[in-house]
């Protein structure tokens, strides 16, 4: 499997990353040699084998459905590039 | 006391041979001194440092100081540490400053432990060398055109240099060992699930562990044990009975303390791809290790070699959906012009992520697209079984298992710095212990060409860190690696 440099665009554009023209090439290169290390898994039958997510099969826990933190939407905002009456500033969405 | 362990440490500071004032002085002189060379240190807190220096007198004074009260620590700049930078070694996180402390970071708060700085790293723990930190990479104390390895290289440059008696770090394919092996200092990543990811900036969440180094195994046990214990806030934290780590350390010199200790060594770990020089320091340490008593018999981990394929499948995957929070609006780097929303994302993401982290979201973006998800992540998920079971079969035949922590010792900066796969190869014997979630530290244990260290890989079952720490204790103090240290000025 090797990604075309459409794949390349269509997989940055996905990610949400802007990928000049110039850098579309090395990026193809470089994630063709590492899906040709991951490609090494495939010659291995797994179909009677569970997947495995936690070494010690934990189920999620579940809590109360009840308010446990405080209200420190200041301290939060505060780090926030934009931010007005309380509320994170992004580019207009809906005209 | 700059080469004192924390042991030492605790005794001169409860004999008033030495304030906690003093003690943090000291080392932040060396840090002014020697930082600027080694640039182990992406912030070094001064008054902070002093400030909680003067609490820990207090308490000590007051006759009530912990293990680490007034004992000064550096944390890897992946734990949220409230009011202080917290970069992550990212441009996307340059002028981060936390609103709230990582529980790890709450609980060294707790003990007394004085913070020194937060220390440099591979940006978003994604490499092996420390050369993806937007402040430039950290040098290796023992010869500084070498990388200390990663992605806990400030820990680990910071604890060999001495410019802190120890530090807490993150292992998510061997970031804690392969650093700590690279640098000469001993680190431990415990099983997964033991220390809380509340506040450890997420890379691969079912895989990140936070770990201890220090200059020898019994410091790596107290910092573990102030570490370590149930957390809610964290999905994946384990609760248990709080351990006391320090309970295999046993002392007295010569005999067979390690008399009834089987020691598994893979096949596939002595295979070729191991450094000549790293192998003769190894074999050696067996030896070592066989004096003191252990028995040493041959075990198989057969899907071991899928280990990094595997693991270049999770770990993007889970980053890339991780990292999707690095957007721009609430937190991180913004730019400065954009068009539209859409715009805004990708070029902020684009300005504030390196080239590596970059690959490896891409990486995970296209395993998890439609489609894909069944023949990658699904496929490496159950090899992550089978490499578990591997180990499972190993320890029904051993206690513990050893091997080289690295293939080689320290490379050259610039080395395998525009070769993802050649760096991700360096982690061969460290990766499988993640994936399977298992305990495992490196000590060193000798010296390669050029006087560059070697580490010692013991992995142990589940839940077995008293057991792996007590081991490496026997073998240090029957032997001084652990305590040769590189010239100040290397």
């Amino acid at each position: 499997m090797s990604l075309s440099t459409d794949q390349v665009r269509r997989i940055a554009r996905l990610a949400r990353i802007d990928l000049g023209e110039a850098e579309i090439t090395a990026t193809q290169a470089k994630l063709n040699s590492i899906l040709g290390l991951i490609e090494q898994m495939q010659a291995v039958d797994t179909r009677a084998v569970e997947p495995m997510s936690h070494p010690q099969e934990l189920a999620q826990r579940l809590r109360e459905d009840a308010v446990t933190e405080a209200d420190r939407r200041d301290a939060f905002q505060k780090i926030a590039p934009a931010t007005e009456a309380g509320l994170y500033l992004v580019p207009k969405v809906i005209e | 006391m700059i080469h004192a362990s924390l042991t030492e440490l605790r005794a001169a500071l409860d004999a008033r041979r030495i304030s906690s004032v003093e003690l943090a002085g000291l080392f932040l002189e060396r840090i002014e001194r020697l930082d600027p060379k080694l640039n182990a240190f992406i912030t070094v807190d001064r008054d902070g440092a002093l400030a909680a220096a003067r609490a820990a007198d207090t308490r000590i004074a007051e006759g009530r100081a912990g293990p680490l009260t007034g004992i000064p620590i550096a944390h890897k700049d992946v734990f949220c540490t409230e009011g202080l930078a917290t970069s992550c070694g990212s441009k996307m996180l340059a002028n981060f400053v936390s609103p709230y402390d990582a529980h790890v970071v709450a609980r060294l708060k707790a003990e007394g432990a004085v913070m020194l700085g937060k220390t440099n790293m591979d940006e978003f723990a994604m490499g092996s060398s420390n050369e993806n930190s937007h402040f430039g990479p950290t040098r290796n104390p023992w010869d500084t055109a070498r990388v200390p390895g990663g992605s806990s290289g400030g820990s680990a440059a910071a604890v060999a240099a001495r410019l802190a008696p120890a530090a807490t770090g993150t292992d998510t394919g061997g970031s804690v060992r392969q650093p700590a092996a690279l640098t000469g200092v001993t680190g431990i990543k415990p099983t997964y699930g033991v220390v809380s990811r509340y506040g450890m900036i997420a890379y691969a969440s079912s895989l990140d562990q936070g770990g201890a180094f220090g200059a020898s195994s019994a410091d790596c046990a107290l910092m573990l044990g102030a570490m370590a214990g149930f957390d809610p806030r964290d999905s994946t934290s384990l609760e248990r009975t709080p351990e006391d780590y320090t309970r295999a350390l046993g002392d007295g010199a010569g005999g067979q303390p390690l008399a009834g200790l089987t020691i598994g060594l893979p096949v596939e770990f002595f295979g070729p791809g191991m450094a000549d020089d790293v192998r003769a320091a190894v074999e050696a340490a067996l030896d070592t290790y066989r004096a003191l008593g252990a028995r040493t018999v041959e075990v198989s981990l057969p899907n071991a070699r899928l280990a990094i394929p595997a693991y270049y499948v999770i770990a993007p995957a889970e980053a890339s959906s991780n990292l999707s929070r690095f957007d721009g609006v609430r937190y991180g780097h913004r730019v400065a012009e954009y068009t539209d929303l859409a715009d805004m994302y990708a070029k902020s993401r684009a300005e504030g992520f390196g080239a590596e982290v970059k690959r490896r979201i891409l990486i995970g973006t296209y395993v998890l697209s439609h489609g894909y998800y069944d023949a990658y992540y699904l496929q490496a998920q159950k090899l992550r079984r089978l490499i578990a079971e591997d180990f499972r079969a190993a320890f029904a035949r051993c206690d513990v298992i050893a091997g080289p922590t690295s293939p080689t010792t320290a490379w050259a900066i610039g080395e395998k710095a525009d070769d993802p796969v050649q760096m991700y190869l360096s982690d061969i014997y460290t990766i499988a212990v993640n994936l399977a979630g298992l305990p495992a530290l490196s000590h060193p244990c000798g010296f390669g060409a050029g006087r560059l260290p070697v580490g010692l890989q013991l992995i142990g079952g589940y839940f077995a860190e008293a057991r792996l720490l007590g081991a490496a204790h026997r073998y240090q103090q029957a032997t001084d690696w652990h305590l040769q240290r590189p010239a100040d000025g290397a």
